[in-house]
C-alpha cells in the first residue's frame, strides 16, 4: 500500500476545546487532529493544562467550550465510561492501579463491558458465563503474557515493583481493545534504563495492537525520542506544534521551559 | 460451681465451627466428570454439593430432634442457630456495600427491620383472615419492579442527567406502583379471603403447606421491598461521598426506627402496635427455612463476586477514577452493590421475625445496628468466610457461652459481654487488622474458571 499518498482518517479531532475552573482558565482554545497510528506528544511545564486537556477528551471534565470528535462520534457529555467503551483508554499520572486485586483481576476488570453475560448468568452459572468467562481469562492471560508480565498473574497488585505496576496499568489500559490509547506521564518515577524499556513498549503496542497513541510527558528524552509529533502548551494555550527537531529550536517552547531570555542565549 | 454447661458451650463454638468449614467444603468439591443424559451433558459436582448441602441440613435437624425427650441441641440452641443464620445474611449484605464496594453503610439495620415488618405483616394478616397484606406487598413488589425497569430504559438514552430528577421520576413511579397495589389488594383479596379460615378455626389457605408457602412468598417479597426501598434511597444518596453516604445511611435507620414506633399512628398498620411491639406473629422459621435462606444468600452472593460484575464492584472501592476509565458504571455498580445488600437484609428480617413471633421497635435501634458492621470488622472485610465464621462465633459466643460464664458469676454479669466484646474487638485491630481469617474456605475460595499456569508457576521452562 503507498502510505504516503494516502491520507489516514482522522481518528481524534479535538477543536477549540476550553475549559474554565470558575474564573482560572485551564485550556484555552486547544486544537488537535490526531490521525490513525498517530504517536504523538503533548507537553509544557507544570500546570499548562495538559492533563486537564486529558481529562476533558476522557470526560473527567465537562468542557465549557468546544468539541471531542472521536471516529466522527462527538463525545462531549459522554460519561467517562461510555468514552472508554466508545474506545479511547488511558492510564494515569499517578498510578491508579487496583490495588488489592490481583495482577490478572485488574487486567480483567477492563473486560467487563465486553463481557458478554448478564447477572443472571452470573448468578446461575450457566454455561454461557462459564465459556465467556474462560474466554476473559485466556484473553488476560495472552494481555499479561505480551505485556511480560505472566509470573505475577496472582500477585496483588500493590506489591509490584515500580516499573511493573506501570506495565500492569498499560496493560489494563489494553484490555480496554482502545483505539486510542492515551498515556498520562507513562515515564515518571523511572530510572534511564526503565525509560529505555518503556519507549521499546510504546512502539511495540503501537504495533501490535494497531494503535494511535497520545502522551503527555516531561522527560525531553522520551518525548524527542519517540514522539512523531508534539504539540506544545503553557498557560492553557497551544503555543507550538511540530516535529521534534522543530520544537527544540522553537524560541517560545524553550522561553516556556527555561525563562525569558533563554531563548536568547541559546 | 458446676462448669459443664459453659465447657459445653465452648465446645458448641468450635463444633459450629468445624461444620460452617464442612459445609463450605463439600458446596466446594469439584468432581470434574460430567454425565450425558440425551443431549444435555450435566457437571456431577453439582449433585455432589446438592447432596452435601443436604446432608448437612439433616446432620443439623436431626441434633434439634427431641427423642423422648433428649435433643442435642435444645431450643435455645436453635435459636441461636437462626439468630446466627439470620445475622450471617445481614452480615454479607453488608459486607458486600462495606467491604467490597467500599460503602460505608449503617442503615442495613432498618432494611432489616423493614423487611421483618413486611414479611410478618403478610403472615400475621393472612393468618387472622385478610389475605390483603400478601396482594399487596406482591403486586406492588412486581408491578414496581416493572416500572422501574421501564424508567430505567427510557431513561438510559439520557446523558449526565441531575440524579434528583431521576429520582423524582423513579419516585413518582414507586407511588404509582404503590398505588395500584393497593387497589389490586383492594379487588382480589374478597376472592381468597374466605379460604383463609376465620376466629374459630384456619382455612384450606392458612395451614399446612399453603401457608409455608405464604410464608415462603413473604419473607422474598419483604426482601425485594426492601431492595426496592434501598434502591429509591440509594440512588440520590450514593452519589455522595463515602462518609456522607455513611451519616445518610445512619439517618434512614433513625427514620425507620421511628417510623416503628408510630407505626399505629402515623401509618396505618394498626396491628403492628407501634411501640408496644407487634405480637401474634406465626412462627413458622425452621432450620430448614433458615438454612435453605442462608445458602440461597451466600451461592448469590459468591456467585456476584465471582462474575464480571464482581470484579467491577471491587474495582469501585479500589479507585472509583480508575474504574470509571476501565469502562465500569460506578453509579450503577454502587447501585447494584447497595440493592444487592439491602435485599439481603431484608429476607434475614423476614425469617427473623417468623422466628422470633414478636417485633419491638427495640431490636430495630441503629444502636443493635451496629452489631452486623462488628461481625464483619472481626471477619475482615471483604472477606465471605470471615462474616459467615464470625457471624456464628459472635452469636453464638457472645449470647451462649459469654452469658453462660457470667451468669455464674452474678446475674447481673451477662450486661459485661458489652464491655467485654469490644475490647477484644480493640485486641483483634492491633494483633489482626484484616480481621480473624483472612483466607476463604471450599466454596467461596476457588475461582469459577481455573487459571492456565504459567512458566514462573510451573517453575520450569516447558509452555503448556
Amino acid at each position: 500500500m503507498n502510505e504516503a499518498a494516502v491520507e489516514k482518517p482522522v481518528v481524534l479531532q479535538v477543536e477549540n476545546l476550553t475549559k474554565f475552573f470558575g474564573g482560572l482558565r485551564a485550556v484555552h482554545d486547544f486544537n488537535l487532529t490526531l490521525r490513525q497510528g498517530d504517536l504523538a506528544g503533548l507537553i509544557g511545564p507544570n500546570g499548562a493544562g495538559k492533563t486537564t486537556a486529558f481529562n476533558l477528551i476522557t470526560g473527567i471534565y465537562l468542557p465549557t467550550k468546544g468539541s471531542i470528535t472521536f471516529n466522527g462520534i462527538n463525545l462531549v457529555g459522554f460519561e467517562p465510561h461510555e468514552i472508554t467503551r466508545t474506545g479511547i483508554s488511558r492510564t494515569f499520572q499517578n498510578i491508579r492501579l487496583f490495588n488489592d486485586l490481583t495482577v490478572l483481576d485488574n487486567v480483567m476488570v477492563a473486560f467487563h463491558p465486553t463481557s458478554g453475560y448478564s447477572l443472571v448468568d452470573s448468578i446461575f452459572t450457566t454455561s454461557k458465563f462459564q465459556r465467556r468467562e474462560k474466554e476473559i481469562v485466556e484473553k488476560a492471560q495472552e494481555l499479561l503474557e505480551v505485556m511480560n508480565l505472566s509470573r505475577f498473574q496472582n500477585e496483588t497488585a500493590r506489591n509490584l515493583p515500580y516499573g511493573e505496576q506501570r506495565r500492569v496499568e498499560i496493560a489494563r489500559a489494553l484490555a480496554c481493545s482502545p483505539q486510542l490509547l492515551l498515556l498520562d506521564e507513562p515515564a515518571a518515577g523511572m530510572n534511564p534504563k526503565e525509560i529505555l524499556q518503556l519507549m521499546d513498549m510504546i512502539h511495540f503496542v503501537r504495533e501490535r495492537f494497531n494503535l494511535t497513541i497520545l502522551l503527555i510527558e516531561h522527560q525531553m528524552r522520551v518525548v524527542m525520542g519517540i514522539c512523531e509529533h508534539i504539540t506544545v502548551m503553557d498557560f492553557g494555550e497551544v503555543i507550538a506544534r511540530g516535529v521534534p527537531r522543530e520544537i527544540q529550536e522553537n524560541p517560545k517552547v524553550i522561553e516556556a521551559y527555561l525563562g525569558k531570555g533563554a531563548a536568547n542565549a541559546a | 460451681m458446676d462448669f459443664l454447661p459453659t465447657v459445653l458451650s465452648l465446645v458448641k463454638i468450635v463444633v459450629v465451627i468445624a461444620y460452617l468449614y464442612g459445609l463450605l467444603w463439600v458446596l466446594g468439591v469439584r468432581v470434574g466428570k460430567k454425565i450425558t443424559i440425551g443431549k444435555q451433558s450435566f457437571d456431577i459436582s453439582i449433585l455432589v454439593n446438592a447432596l452435601g448441602a443436604l446432608v448437612a441440613f439433616f446432620v443439623v435437624q436431626l441434633a434439634l430432634t427431641d427423642f423422648n425427650g433428649f435433643s442435642l441441641l435444645n431450643a435455645f440452641d436453635a435459636g441461636l442457630l437462626y439468630q446466627a443464620c439470620t445475622m450471617v445474611m445481614v452480615a454479607l449484605g453488608l459486607n458486600l456495600i462495606y467491604g467490597f464496594n467500599g460503602q460505608f453503610s449503617l442503615g442495613q439495620w432498618g432494611f432489616y427491620g423493614i423487611g421483618a415488618y413486611a414479611a410478618a405483616d403478610v403472615t400475621y394478616r393472612w393468618t387472622n383472615g385478610d389475605s390483603r397484606g400478601l396482594v399487596v406487598l406482591g403486586s406492588g413488589v412486581v408491578i414496581g419492579m416493572i416500572i422501574l425497569v421501564l424508567i430505567n430504559k427510557a431513561l438510559s438514552n439520557l446523558r449526565r442527567m441531575p440524579v434528583l430528577s431521576s429520582f423524582t421520576l423513579y419516585l413518582i413511579g414507586a407511588l404509582f406502583a404503590g398505588f395500584l397495589a393497593v387497589n389490586v389488594g383492594r379487588w382480589v383479596a374478597p376472592f381468597l379471603d374466605p379460604y383463609l379460615g376465620n376466629a374459630l378455626g384456619p382455612g384450606p389457605l392458612a395451614e399446612g403447606a399453603a401457608l409455608q408457602v405464604v410464608y415462603f412468598l413473604a419473607v422474598v417479597f419483604a426482601g425485594l421491598f426492601a431492595a426496592g426501598i434501598s434502591f429509591l434511597f440509594g440512588l440520590p444518596v450514593l452519589s455522595l461521598g463515602s462518609d456522607y453516604f455513611g451519616i445518610a445511611t445512619l439517618g434512614f435507620s433513625i427514620v425507620i426506627y421511628t417510623l416503628m414506633v408510630n407505626s399505629d399512628t402515623v401509618l396505618p398498620f394498626p396491628e403492628m402496635k407501634g411501640g408496644r411491639g407487634m405480637i401474634g406473629i406465626p412462627k413458622l422459621t425452621t432450620w430448614a427455612w433458615a438454612f435453605g435462606f442462608m445458602l440461597l444468600v451466600i451461592i448469590i452472593m459468591r456467585n456476584l463476586i465471582r462474575s464480571s460484575t464482581g470484579r467491577t464492584i471491587l474495582s469501585v472501592r479500589e479507585d472509583e477514577i480508575a474504574a470509571r476509565a476501565m469502562g465500569v458504571d460506578v453509579a450503577s455498580t454502587k447501585l447494584l452493590a447497595f440493592v444487592a445488600g439491602s435485599l439481603f437484609a431484608g429476607l434475614a428480617g423476614g425469617v427473623y421475625a417468623h422466628y422470633i413471633g414478636f417485633l419491638s421497635p427495640g431490636a430495630f435501634d441503629f444502636l443493635v445496628g451496629f452489631n452486623p458492621l462488628i461481625i464483619i470488622v472481626f471477619g475482615g472485610l471483604g472477606s465471605m468466610t470471615g462474616t459467615i465464621v464470625a457471624a456464628f462465633g459472635w452469636i453464638f459466643f457472645l449470647e451462649g457461652s459469654l452469658r453462660e460464664l457470667l451468669g455464674k458469676i452474678s446475674t447481673e454479669a451477662p450486661s459485661w459481654r458489652y464491655v467485654l466484646y469490644p475490647l477484644s474487638l480493640l485486641l483483634l485491630m492491633l494483633v489482626r487488622p484484616k480481621g480473624l481469617l483472612n483466607t476463604e474456605w471450599g466454596f467461596l475460595k476457588a475461582r469459577l474458571i481455573p487459571l492456565r499456569r504459567t512458566n514462573a508457576q510451573q517453575g520450569g521452562t516447558n509452555h503448556e
